[in-house]
């Protein structure tokens, strides 16, 4: 090889790299510009009090959040005991019976199901349930956000357990164990860390979903723990609030936001951190 | 006087279409060392697969013929419980990774959701400890991850929790061919030591190791069993003159 010819290589490689490094960092200044501008206007409005306290009624100034923080909590973490447990059943069942022609209809659908626009799931979930009940109410808008969730927690679990070695499996086979034992004490117990990390990536992402809360928590102005009943989450307070036409309303949506970014990014940093720690 | 404990008659065993053993006749000695000795994909590992039932985990794979342990056809018993009387250690050491090594050592009684009382648990697992040759060196650290260990460590832990079960036979595939030549020497003495309790199969392809442990040896072929007598004997005149190759080295 002569000596033109690494040369031109070594400043290929070069040029690779920077292509890399840049285009990598404009990724994420779409992201760093979404934080700072939401933080830069919300931050100034969050305090303990904003926390802490019911909303105003319409017109007065000041109020809180609180009803909206509970109910955005309540709602997810329902979905998410909706979703968890039948997410791991459907992903332990695709990853076993891999061979199965029904498997693959089984894959196929799941992703379908990520596919569909969140908003259909609302209405679907509004025919379903808030029409036969006649009234808007929180389970309602558990159950959509818990359809949004499932394909995340089935994928999550399917991939992890891919993971886990045959010989493992075997070893735990030729103890003479059930199956349904290795299961539940080998392969879920293996594959926890994964997921763990995807149903924490699955909240943190209903978290922030109000399409599909739009008809079917729906939104209130108090505090409500009934889940037959309309129920106030962060999101559509925050829909509701930016699309009004009162200045309060607006730096209110803005906290609101910031809350909303806080808590999802730090589940992520946490799913991430535990994903690290207990890696084997 | 050799008692004869398991017998296998006209065995075939398939993948699929794909025929890997050739009607294979054998008996297994009770509390004696057998190896089976052969080349790759000669199907050793597919008979002892057959022997605990492991086989017919495969997609694809079937068997005919007959095993018999103690006059028992062992395709008429329940797999697990086959399993149970058949422990198995594998070619590459695998403690379950989540588990402690006091708990690894009785994976199969959790595993089978048998229940024990503490006294019970911690006598099975010292013994089965103390067995494998593995109880001075983790007696401090039972509770610690069993996959902190070293690989023959690892493999003795294997060991030990297969014999926890109390099998009648242990089937041992290629358990040395992942471990450095201290390791491997370690657990040759230690299958030696383990003749007196537990009759036991072992697979390799080391006509050495054969050689070293081994009180029987039956050679197989491309699927079929070509020769089975005493390993001192079968080493020193072999009968068949495809075993008299395999020995010197022309095939293999």
């Amino acid at each position: 090889m002569n000596e033109k010819t690494i040369k031109r290589r070594i400043f290929n490689n070069k040029l690779y790299k920077i292509f890399v490094f840049l285009f990598s960092f404009l990724s994420i200044i779409p992201l760093f510009l979404i934080i700072y501008f939401v933080l830069i206007r919300g931050i100034k409005y969050i305090n303990l009090k904003f926390i802490f306290s019911m909303p105003k009624p319409m017109g007065e100034i000041g109020g809180g959040i609180f009803n909206a923080i509970v109910g955005s909590f309540i709602i997810v973490g329902v979905a998410a005991l909706i979703a968890i447990p039948i997410g791991i059943i459907v992903g332990v069942f695709l990853s076993e019976y891999k061979e199965k022609k029904y498997t693959e209809i089984v894959k196929i659908l799941v992703d379908t199901l990520q596919g569909i626009p969140s908003i259909v799931i609302g209405i679907i979930a509004y025919l379903w349930i808030v029409k036969p009940l006649r009234q808007f109410s929180a389970i309602s808008g558990s159950i959509a956000l818990s359809f949004i969730m499932l394909p995340l927690v089935i994928k999550s679990t399917e991939e992890v357990l891919n993971l886990v070695p045959v010989e493992i499996k075997e070893a735990a086979y030729a103890l003479g164990a059930p199956y349904h034992r290795i299961v539940l004490k080998i392969l879920l117990p293996s594959g926890s860390v994964g997921i763990l990390t995807g149903t924490l990536i699955g909240i943190s992402r209903i978290l922030g979903e109000t399409a599909p809360l739009l008809f079917t928590a729906f939104g209130n102005q108090f505090l409500n723990l009934n889940l037959l009943k309309p129920m106030n989450t962060i999101p559509y307070l925050i829909y509701v609030y930016a699309t009004s036409p009162y200045k309060d309303w607006h730096n209110q949506a803005f906290a609101a936001s910031t809350i909303l970014i806080i808590i999802v990014l730090s589940i992520n940093l946490f799913g991430r951190f535990m994903e690290k720690k207990w890696k084997m | 006087m050799e008692n004869v404990i398991l017998k296998i008659i006209n065995l075939n065993a398939y993948y699929g279409s794909q025929k890997v053993l050739k009607n294979v006749n054998l008996e297994i000695y009770e509390n004696r060392v057998t190896t089976i000795l052969g080349p790759s994909g000669c199907g050793k590992t597919t008979l002892i697969r057959c022997i605990n039932r492991l086989h017919e985990l495969s997609p694809g794979a079937r068997i005919e013929g007959q095993i018999l342990l103690k006059g028992e056809d062992l395709y008429q018993i329940e797999p697990m419980i086959v399993r149970q009387k058949i422990g198995m250690v594998f070619q590459k050491p695998n403690p379950f990774p989540t588990m402690t090594i006091y708990d690894n050592v009785i994976a199969g009684y959790i595993l089978s959701g048998i229940k024990l009382s503490k006294e019970e648990k911690d006598k099975i697992v010292e013994e089965s400890l103390i067995k494998s040759g593995l109880w001075d060196e983790v007696k401090e650290s039972l509770f610690k991850k069993g996959t902190f260990l070293s690989g023959g460590q690892q493999q003795r832990l294997c060991i030990a929790r297969a014999l926890a079960m109390k099998p009648e036979i242990l089937l041992l595939d290629e358990p040395t061919s992942a471990l450095d030549p201290v390791a491997t020497s370690i657990i040759e003495e230690l299958i030696i030591e383990l003749k007196k309790s537990v009759t036991t199969v072992l697979v390799t392809h080391n006509i050495g190791q054969a050689g070293r442990v081994s009180d029987y040896t039956a050679f197989f072929y491309l699927g079929e069993l070509i020769e089975f007598g005493k390993t001192t004997e079968m080493f020193t005149v072999p009968k068949s003159k495809k075993t008299e190759e395999y020995l010197i080295g022309k095939i293999g």
